[in-house]
């Protein structure tokens, strides 16, 4: 391999690595997704009669 | 006083306390009971107890789900992770094409150099496109559709626009029907190392006719005459497989599988890397000097761009309908930059730093320079296997290089089968059971044909060729115009970074808008121009290449069908009349 092979390779595949290992220290080092209230009590009547309406 | 009465007085006392229009939930209510048996949207939003039709005005205290509810009629799925989601369609990216095709094409097209227009198209054209369909796919789901008909009938209020949908669910379904036959053969391939049938010694036509008796390569019909028995026996696992995955949902399913099988592919794929690097020093540096010493002069033939862009193109996925539909499970506040970044970078990393350093370097070191002139076929099911032959603890080597095959394979075929279950649901209001037997049926007859018409791979390079090729640039094309010119790039920039976790340039709107649609119009020309003459060729003789191509065509017209269908439903239950901007 001469040294252009060499110089190319390092490049691409370093780039390529310090892109992902960013990106999965930004997505990892996130805070924690916030639990949205779901708001079910007067909503969530189940009148029995459209159970397997379609 | 009916029971119905009662229900309605119950609930209105129910809806006064909870800040909702009495009146309106009144009609929505009375829809229910004149209409009973009337489907989908009606019945659910009557049971959310929210207005069912357009004009309704219906409190700002529900909740984004409410709203999702009221515009689809039901409660779509969601991923339950960041991580989840990302390396579900990683998983989706990553296939054989970043393990086998990538280092074919740098090796063929100047080594080296060919990473110059890679990396250029990864910029221009591979991440802009991503963040586009990420970008509309939430959109889309956000107001109530996951099926790329609806989601591009939100972005662009068009009739035109559903029935281009239908594209989006051609690519993936008869993608899988041939797809879902090669992760077979990697499945069967690492079970034969497994097993240690595999031990062919070091000629390589040996391996030629054990990959022809192992598909079927020499005849049509072979699987009528037993004569490959394993390989039916293998398909069925596989396809089986696939559909348990999808039949368990999203989360369940797609997800939880992906979050295990990518770093198990991470692994067998470093186990094999390690193997390959540390073998003889002289000819390693060699076998690695194939792949990446540069050839500058092949920068200069437009091929070469036209083969990088191609390349980063199809192995990130975009236009095949499946980003955009993962996509819209995400919530309104998920991020979509750097989740779509880091979907390419996993894929990226596959490709460059596990393909580059594989692949084409471990074939040469055993088979010289004659085994970088293979295919992808040839390269991975002929090549490799008697590279491994050769190669010290190459049965245990041969089955984690299989093994990851099938890995990169099954994640990429399952998330095929989303889209089309999706739209089958929503569109068609079936249940997950009937939209899974569904698609089993309608996929299982285009592998049966696939599997039956098996000589020389006619009828999967056919499919390959006209809706694997052509028609994905096409739908990226029509993607690109629905980002750039129907929803508009500033909207569409003010989506993006919606929830954003990382800031998206300003001129990569510029790109998608201008360049990206230039630019793939350029690779369908260019690639119709190349391979195009040889394909219609192939038409005129008849046989089989007919049979394909008419095959594609029924199913095609058979979703534009279904499509007209569900559009003629979603008009009916207006949902696109109380869209939000």
């Amino acid at each position: 391999m001469n040294p252009a092979g060499w110089t190319i390779m390092i490049v691409s595949v370093g780039s390529v690595l310090a892109l992902t290992a960013y990106c999965f220290y930004r997505v990892l080092t996130l805070p924690p997704v916030e639990v949205t209230e779901h708001l079910k009590a007067p909503l969530d009547i189940d009148t029995g009669d459209t159970r397997d309406a379609d | 006083m009916t029971a119905m009465s009662r229900k309605v007085l119950t609930q209105k006392t129910l809806l006064a306390r909870s800040s909702i229009d009495p009146e309106s939930a009144t009609n929505g209510l009375l829809v229910m009971a004149v209409f009973p048996a009337q489907a989908g949207i009606q019945a659910a939003a009557v049971k959310h107890l929210i207005p069912v039709r357009a004009g309704m005005a219906f409190s700002s205290k529900i909740t984004c789900l409410s709203e999702k509810i009221a515009m689809s009629g039901k409660e779509t799925e969601q991923w339950a992770s960041r991580l989840g989601v990302i390396l579900a369609v990683a998983g989706s990216a990553v296939g054989l094409g970043n393990l086998l095709r990538f280092p074919g094409k740098a090796a063929m097209n100047g080594g080296g150099a060919f990473m110059l227009p890679y990396f250029i198209s990864l910029l221009v054209l591979g991440i802009p496109l991503c963040w586009a369909e990420w970008t509309m796919g939430r959109y889309g789901g956000n107001r109530g559709f996951n099926s790329a008909p609806g989601i591009y009938t939100v972005i662009w209020r068009h009739k035109l626009a559903r029935y281009l949908g239908a594209f989006a669910l051609l690519i993936p379904l008869v993608i899988y029907m041939y797809y879902v036959l090669i992760e077979a053969w990697c499945l069967g391939y690492a079970w034969d190392y497994l097993v240690g049938n595999m031990d062919l010694g070091n000629d390589p036509q040996a391996y030629k006719a054990h990959f022809n008796d192992f598909i079927g390569g020499n005849a049509d019909g072979f699987v009528y005459e037993g004569g490959n028995n394993k390989l039916v026996g293998v398909l069925a696992l596989v396809f089986g497989l696939n559909f348990y995955f999808i039949y368990r949902g999203l989360s369940q399913g797609i997800e939880a599988f992906c979050k295990w099988a990518m770093p198990l592919m991470a692994l067998c794929a470093l186990c094999v890397l390690v193997r390959v690097l540390t073998l003889d020093g002289d000819k390693v540096i060699a076998g690695l000097g194939s792949m990446w010493n540069p050839n500058p002069e092949y920068l200069w033939k437009p091929q070469t761009w036209l083969e990088a862009s191609g390349q980063i193109f199809f192995s990130l996925s975009v236009g095949f309908g499946i980003i955009i539909n993962y996509a819209s499970y995400l919530k309104k506040k998920d991020d979509v930059a750097l989740s779509g970044l880091t979907a390419s970078a996993v894929n990226e990393f596959f490709e460059v730093c596990l393909g580059g350093l594989i692949t084409l370097p471990a074939a040469f070191i055993f088979l010289g320079l004659a085994a970088t002139q293979q295919g992808t076929f040839g390269l991975g099911f002929n090549a490799l296997p008697n590279v491994f032959a050769e190669m010290p603890g190459g049965r245990f080597f041969g089955f984690c290089w299989f093994f990851m095959l099938f890995l990169a394979a099954i994640t990429s075929s399952v998330s095929m089968l989303q889209p089309v279950i999706a739209f089958f649901e929503e569109g068609l209001g079936l249940k997950r059971h009937a939209s899974v037997s569904l698609l089993g049926f309608i996929a299982g007859i285009g592998t049966l044909f696939c599997l039956y018409f098996s000589k020389d791979m006619l009828a999967l390079d056919t499919m390959d060729f006209w809706v694997g090729t052509m028609f994905i640039v096409a739908l990226a094309l029509i993607q690109s115009l629905l980002y750039g010119w129907a929803m508009g790039i500033e909207k569409g920039e003010r989506e993006l970074h919606e929830g954003a976790n990382i800031r998206v340039p300003h001129f990569i709107q510029f790109i998608l808008k201008y360049v990206t649609p230039v630019y793939l119009l350029a690779i369908f020309v260019g690639t119709f121009i190349t391979q195009g003459p040889d394909y219609v060729k192939t038409l005129k003789q008849g046989g089989v290449p007919v049979y394909a191509i008419s095959f594609i065509l029924a199913v095609f017209g058979l979703l534009l069908l279904l499509v007209h269908t569900a559009g003629k439903r979603w008009d009916q239950e207006g949902r696109f009349d109380r869209l939000p901007d």
